[in-house]
């Protein structure tokens, strides 16, 4: 384990990034901040700027509009940067694969880390994969 | 004239259904214009529920929002239940009326907690979130998800309330009380809340009419309207229960509206509990003849509308989807406009907004104009709470 | 009673009045009544406009304007068609009240149907990249 990796797995800062979604996701996510999950006691914190972030977690069906929008967020990010696609729109299109504004699944436009499927995706299953994706970047 | 900036607040803004991008353009400390741009959220739902079969429509229309994802499915039922014109068994009612209500104060505490956030109190925030935790664990214990439901069905509703889940039912909703109760103390006796939610972002009823807002903001401003009792759905014409109205306008008589209104949800559970007969759930529908029907269903953002028109096929050929937040949003260029920079944070959300500008980054550059994010915002929003503590403090 | 006022008010102009229920009630009138007939409605009345729904019927289009009566909870649906498919117009309704300021672009970018005098007809949802003159709530749309 490089010194990077060991850097990088103390304190895992989020970013979240909805991309068109219907909000249930972000609500998850959120949830897991509050009293009952509580992930901040893992030493990850939602933060607000792109360029401080570890995890870009994305949820929602990537619509026409908002993925050029996306790219942009993602090269502003400092790398090695994972990408977390939260919930079955962005892992699969879910119902809004013929859809006429949305464009294709997340990894399609970027390379992604970590799937959480589920409409929505409970906090637990959030709380337990980010748990997974610490376990990868660690190779334990 | 002091020179004029450009604050970016989004694009990733997931306001209920649409993301927003508001380009708040200010003058020193204050705001002078605003611009709202829509759309990052656009899925096509009223295309894709064309190439659904009637019974799939409802699942849907559920993921058209995360929050109110009980209405929307409600009003489409109730829009078909039209067209039919059909009567849905008594119990059925009562079953989509404690589902209704159960969201409403899942809603309007998550909103509460929000808003809190967003003036500098996070303990509201966190307070305010752990109370809404005991309404979704009911959702999981009821529908089996704790969002998306998807107990609305044509004539009825998917599945039963069981006989063993009253009890927990009564018992959240009876716990929720005293802390209903603390939340109204903490807003009516806070001096700093309400410094900074009185006279702030005001929307007169004038205005309000003209925009069309609806539900909590349209009652705020003192316009008395409430689906729920004017074009009475289900059964709300049989319990008790009063219309909050609150004639200020202002982001006070905003919270005030919410945290009275969940005072009316508990009530509402508690006598669909006590009269809720046993029976059929739902009453079988075997075909959809053509016509045309609407169903509306307030939301807890306000009315929903769905119209929907059938051919005689196993499909709607047409379905106009109609939620709240499309009328309330466009309120905002005339309540954000003539206050300072650090109330708009709040002024924005009081429209209820899901969630708001914690997180999302300044993607639209204009040169020459300095850029804020709207992290800095909401710094700024806070930094303000402070100072009015340390001012109150010193007295 | 306000069923009443309105049929009698407006009585030259109503085709094709149906009442489906009680609190139901459809009528269709001609585009260059509308204005009038909303001015009618919204400032003598007291009726807020819900919604406006598009539809594209193949032959022609169709605009119900949905108004609500919120002491009555009765909903008048006012029905307009276009038969001009090709350049499908329509007076604006914003001079009267802001509602129909995003109700009325939603409807332009999703059916193309222009709205006169509408002083922002700009996409609303769709990206300004949008293909011209594709229209994706009309039935000849594809993916492709």
């Amino acid at each position: 384990m490089g010194l990077k990796e060991k850097i990088l797995t103390k304190s895992l800062w989020v970013f979240h990034l909805s991309v068109g979604s219907c909000n249930n996701c972000d609500i998850e996510i959120l949830d897991c901040l509050t009293p009952r999950f509580d992930i901040e006691r893992l030493g990850m914190q939602l933060i607000g700027s792109v360029r401080h972030a570890d995890v870009i977690l994305v949820t929602g069906a990537l619509n026409k509009k908002s993925t050029p929008i996306l790219k942009n967020i993602y090269a502003q990010a400092p790398k090695p940067c994972f990408v977390v696609a939260i919930g079955t729109c962005p892992c699969s299109r879910h119902m809004f694969k013929d859809s006429y504004n949305t464009i294709s699944a997340l990894d399609e436009v970027m390379p992604v880390d970590l799937y959480i499927p589920g409409c929505p995706p409970k906090p637990e299953a959030i709380i337990a994969g980010l748990a997974k994706l610490i376990k990868k970047v660690t190779r334990k | 004239m002091s020179e004029r900036r450009v604050i970016p607040i989004g694009p990733y803004h997931p306001l209920q259904e649409e993301p927003e991008f508001f380009k708040l353009i200010v003058e020193g400390e204050r705001v002078v214009d605003l611009e709202i741009e829509i759309g990052y959220n656009h899925r096509g739902i009223e295309k894709l529920a064309e190439a659904k079969h009637w019974d799939q429509v409802p699942f849907a229309v559920e993921r058209i929002c995360g929050i109110c994802s009980t209405s929307h499915p409600f009003a489409y039922c109730l829009a078909v239940e039209d067209l039919l014109g059909i009567t849905v068994p008594e119990r059925a009612h009562y079953i989509r009326m404690i589902i209704d209500e159960l969201q409403r104060l899942h809603s309007h505490l998550l909103w509460l907690g929000l808003a809190g956030h967003f003036i500098g109190y996070n303990t509201i925030w966190m307070w305010a979130w752990k109370a809404r935790e005991p309404v979704l664990d009911l959702f999981e214990l009821i529908t089996g998800n704790r969002q998306h439901y998807a107990m609305m069905k044509i004539g009825g509703v998917r599945r039963d309330i069981k006989d063993e889940n009253y009890p927990a039912i009564k018992k959240m909703v009876k716990e929720l009380y005293p802390t209903l109760k603390m939340f109204a103390k903490a807003v009516n006796d806070d001096p700093i809340i309400q410094k900074r939610t009185k006279d702030v972002g005001i929307l007169s009823k004038e205005q309000a009419i003209s925009f069309g807002v609806l539900g909590p903001i349209a009652r705020a401003s003192g316009w008395d309207i409430d689906v729920r009792r004017d074009d009475s759905y289900a059964l709300y014409d049989t319990v008790k229960w009063s219309v909050i109205v609150q004639k200020e306008g202002d982001i006070y008589a905003k919270i005030l509206v919410r945290v009275l209104e969940m005072f009316e949800s508990c009530s509402i559970i508690e006598q669909c509990l006590n009269k809720i007969p046993k029976g059929d759930i739902e009453t079988e529908v075997r075909d959809i003849p053509a016509g045309e029907g609407i169903g509306r269903v307030e939301a807890p953002r306000g009315e929903c509308f769905h119209y929907i028109r059938s051919d005689g096929t196993n499909r709607p050929i047409r379905h106009k989807i109609r939620a709240p937040s499309l009328m309330n949003v466009p309120s905002n260029l005339v309540t954000v406009p003539g206050y300072t920079i650090s109330d708009a944070a709040i002024t924005l959300a009081a429209v209820d907004p899901c969630y708001c500008c914690t997180e999302r980054s300044a993607a639209f550059l204009k040169t020459g104009k300095k850029i804020l994010t709207g992290e800095e915002l909401v710094k700024l929003s806070q930094e303000k709470t402070e100072q009015l503590k340390k001012e109150y403090d010193k007295k | 009673m306000i069923k009443e006022e309105i049929k009698r008010r407006l009585e030259k102009n109503i085709k094709d009045w149906v009442v489906k229920n009680p609190k139901r009630i459809y009528f269709t009138i001609e585009s260059k009544d509308l204005k009038e007939t909303v001015k009618l409605f919204y400032q003598k009345m007291k009726l807020r406009l819900s919604t406006v729904t598009g539809i594209d019927n193949l032959t022609n289009f169709e605009l119900i304007y949905h108004f609500s009566c919120d002491k009555t909870g009765e909903l008048f649906n006012l029905r307009v068609f276009l038969s001009d498919r090709d350049k499908p117009e329509i007076d604006s309704l914003c001079d009267i009240f802001e509602s129909s300021n995003w109700v009325e672009r939603e409807i332009h970018e999703m059916l193309g149907i222009k709205f006169k005098g509408h002083p922002n007809l700009t996409h609303l949802l769709l990206d300004d990249t949008w293909p011209k003159n594709k229209y994706p709530l009309r039935k000849d749309y594809s993916n492709e």
